[in-house]
């Protein structure tokens, strides 16, 4: 029994029987399949998330999206610039209690290089209904490349809890055509 | 000392029972089932607020709320009663005396101080940062050092535990090997002892700058260190939970494993790889490579996950096995519909394996791939998936073992059979609810803890869609479910444990519901006699499920928008 000692004092000898090999086998051939998915998926997928991060402080961070916002503000929406930064740019957006600054209009099929971080405390950048999430912390600057290939609206809710006013927290991303 | 030590001789195995050991395993698990009803009472507020019909808490008491149900229930409960588990398995299995029980109430009475102080903290209401504490999220200091004193308590424990392994073998008091449970709840104990160092290491400094005594601390290096205890911890409950399977496979059939070679190998997996699961928590954070998370997440190339699937093929072919021997030989799963479905020591045992397996450990698999975390982190789909792994796995075979230990250790009988015998099935039933819902919606990208998912006071408006509202009025319903199932079984254990009737000195304990369970089987199990063809069917089910799905959410991922 399980709750005795081994009944075969030398049980490290014992043979193991065929099913239980097998069952070990596919499981471990398994494992492998799994563990080398992931690295294929780095070369041939189009899903997968940059390795590009940069200490930050918050000042510089908030300093470099002001300059975007700046520069890029195409009208304003509930007080929120909407920015359309130029394809290709490098585009930032801020989390920080409890807000996503700004709001972002991308061109449907164009690569951009986005920037999150935030000002103060974690948040969770989750970007519905695609359903992409990405951590944000102070101090990092994430830099991710994205295509939209979708037109439409999107929001970005946070899901990483951020103190009281955490589910108020939404900003919006348009895709454009 | 030896020789103060009183012993009491259990009139089922006639093993000698150290009284200070009996007394310990008693106290542990009673405060383990207190924390129990109170986290669930936090859980079952917590799950009504989330039905957005109901949404009962405002969003400060739901916070709160969420930290205390956190709190409780996945550290206080699951580690009181891995403590009573861990006496059990080596002053009881081993015929032994309990090493140093002045310590092991020691550790008890820090583990409770400490429980008490975070408790206390987090109703007090500055400490609602959930259970994990994100930094630079601030909780009040005595947050921090509850825990602390909470987990040396919980270590002292583990030494308790090593002690007695030392003192069993130097007086002899068992012949040749450990046996395999106490095998696994060593496997547990070390990894306990690595969980609370992570611990330390982060908790400790975290309390100072609580203070204002350390100026700030890496958000990411203290995620990476705090989820070094907060997943190690939960790789303690699976070697718990796993060697208690074995237990009462061995308690109900008298189940000899199919080789002890194999099981041993697949707890050892656990050591050597579980710890470096604090990767699961990383996949889409900043600063780390891609190499460092696919090595790590994978537990090197799933050597762990490999070891929880050996165990899911050798605990049910053992207890296949049994059967067989027990005369249910007939057709591919006689030996399954003839097992003793009315004793909820077995049903409990058997569904944690059942949905450990299919829900807890295929979703965990997936959502662990680097990639494909992109779509569930932080949604309701990891709630969802570590429900069906601490709830339906973990807490449901430890409930399964405590209507063991309630007539072996508290030698009372228990009350209300009818109840016991229907308890795991309403509580099983309401949990794989909540897991399936929870992981539903964040399939849907419905966020974990979050207040208000129709965002009505948001500053932009967003609106997930209805299928969602959907998921978690399922889910809400689950959980009166699970209520019910955590009530009866805290009404049938307290009420026994209390008014139960008392068992004489010589009255032997009925078990198994089995004819001839109990007996004979330890002398097959050698590598030609083995037919499980039942529990190959189950495997060969379970592996499809998994290939299948594991595929399908690579097609999920597949469909966003391409990034690099």
């Amino acid at each position: 029994m399980a709750l005795t000692p081994p009944s075969e004092r030398i049980w490290w000898k014992e043979p193991i029987a065929k099913i239980e090999l097998t069952w070990i086998l596919i499981a471990f051939c398994w494992g492998l399949i799994m563990f080398f998915m992931m690295i294929y998926w780095h070369g041939a997928g189009e899903q997968n998330l940059s390795n590009e991060t940069y200490r930050i402080k918050p000042e510089v961070f908030a300093e470099r999206a002001q300059a975007m916002i700046d520069e890029y503000t195409v009208r304003e929406e509930e007080g929120f610039p909407v920015v359309r930064p130029p394809p290709g740019s490098d585009v930032y957006l801020i989390a920080r209690l409890w807000m996503w600054w700004p709001i972002l209009e991308l061109e449907k099929d164009q690569s951009y290089r986005l920037h999150l971080s935030s000002l103060d405390w974690q948040h969770g950048f989750s970007l519905q209904p695609v359903n992409i999430n990405v951590q944000v912390h102070p101090g990092y600057d994430l830099v991710m490349t994205i295509k939209p290939d979708v037109a439409g609206e999107y929001g970005v809710v946070c899901n990483e809890y951020c103190g009281l006013g955490h589910h108020n927290m939404v900003g919006k991303i348009y895709v454009v055509e | 000392m030896a020789t103060a030590t009183e012993f009491r001789t259990c009139p089922n195995t006639g093993l000698k029972v150290d009284l200070a050991a009996e007394r310990l395993i008693k106290a542990n698990a009673v405060v383990a089932i207190v924390f129990l009803a109170i986290g669930g009472l936090f859980g079952i507020l917590v799950a009504f607020t989330r039905w957005p019909a109901v949404h009962l808490l405002p969003a400060d008491w739901f916070y709160l709320a969420l930290t205390a149900h956190g709190l409780d229930v996945l550290l206080v409960w699951i580690i009181f009663f891995e403590i009573a588990v861990l006496y059990f398995a080596s002053a009881v299995l081993l015929n032994s005396r309990l090493a140093a029980p002045k310590f092991a109430w020691a550790g008890f009475v820090l583990m409770v101080v400490g429980a008490l102080i975070t408790n206390v903290a987090v109703l007090q209401g500055d400490s609602s940062v959930m259970f994990t504490s994100y930094v630079p999220m601030r909780a009040a200091p005595n947050f921090y050092l509850g825990l602390i004193l909470f987990a040396v308590g919980a270590l002292i424990g583990c030494f308790v535990f090593f002690g007695t392994l030392v003192v069993a073998k130097a007086e002899k008091t068992y012949e040749g090997s450990i046996p395999l449970v106490t095998f696994g709840a060593m496997t547990a104990a070390i990894i306990a002892v690595f969980t609370i160092v992570s611990g330390a290491i982060i908790l400790i400094p975290t309390w100072l700058w609580s203070y204002g005594l350390i100026p700030d601390i890496d958000p990411v290096i203290y995620k990476l260190i705090w989820w070094g205890m907060g997943h190690s911890s939960q790789q303690i409950n699976v070697s718990a939970h796993v060697a208690i399977w074995y237990a009462i496979a061995a308690l109900v059939f008298g189940a000899k494993p199919l080789s002890e070679k194999v099981s041993r190998m697949a707890f050892l997996m656990y050591i050597l790889f579980l710890q470096i699961a604090s990767a699961h928590h990383m996949l889409v954070e900043p600063g780390l490579s891609s190499e460092w998370k696919i090595f790590n997440t994978s537990y090197a190339m799933y050597l762990a996950v490999l070891g929880s699937m050996v165990h899911g093929m050798t605990v049910p072919g053992s207890i296949e096995a049994a059967q067989r021997k027990n005369g249910y030989d007939r057709g591919l799963f006689e030996w399954l519909r003839k097992a003793p479905w009315g004793n909820p020591a077995f049903s409990g045992m058997f569904l944690s394996l059942l949905m450990f397996g299919f829900l807890g450990g295929i979703s965990g698999v997936v959502m662990g791939v680097e990639q494909i975390n992109l779509i569930m982190h932080n949604t309701l789909y990891v709630p969802g998936h570590f429900h069906a792994t601490v709830v339906a796995g973990t807490t449901l075979a430890f409930m399964a073992i405590t209507y063991v230990l309630v007539p072996l250790i508290f030698r009372r009988e228990l009350i209300l059979k009818g109840w016991a015998r229907l308890q795991p099935y309403v509580f099983g039933i309401g949990v794989a609810g909540n897991s399936l819902f929870m992981m539903g919606a964040g399939t849907l990208g419905v966020s974990r803890r979050h207040w208000d998912i129709s965002f009505a006071d948001a500053s932009l408006p967003f609106d997930y869609p209805a299928a969602a509202f959907l998921m978690m009025g399922l889910n809400g319903i689950s959980a009166i479910l699970a209520m019910l199932g955590g009530l009866m079984f805290v009404i049938v254990v307290v009420g026994s444990v209390f008014f139960g009737r008392k068992l004489g000195a010589d009255e032997k304990v009925s078990l198994g519901e089995v004819a001839g369970s109990g007996r004979a089987v330890a002398s097959y199990g050698s590598s030609d006699t083995i037919k499980i063809p039942g529990t190959a069917v189950l495997v060969a089910i379970f592996f499809i499920a998994f290939v299948l799905y594991y595929f399908v959410n690579w097609k999920y991922l597949s469909e966003i928008w391409p990034m690099s």
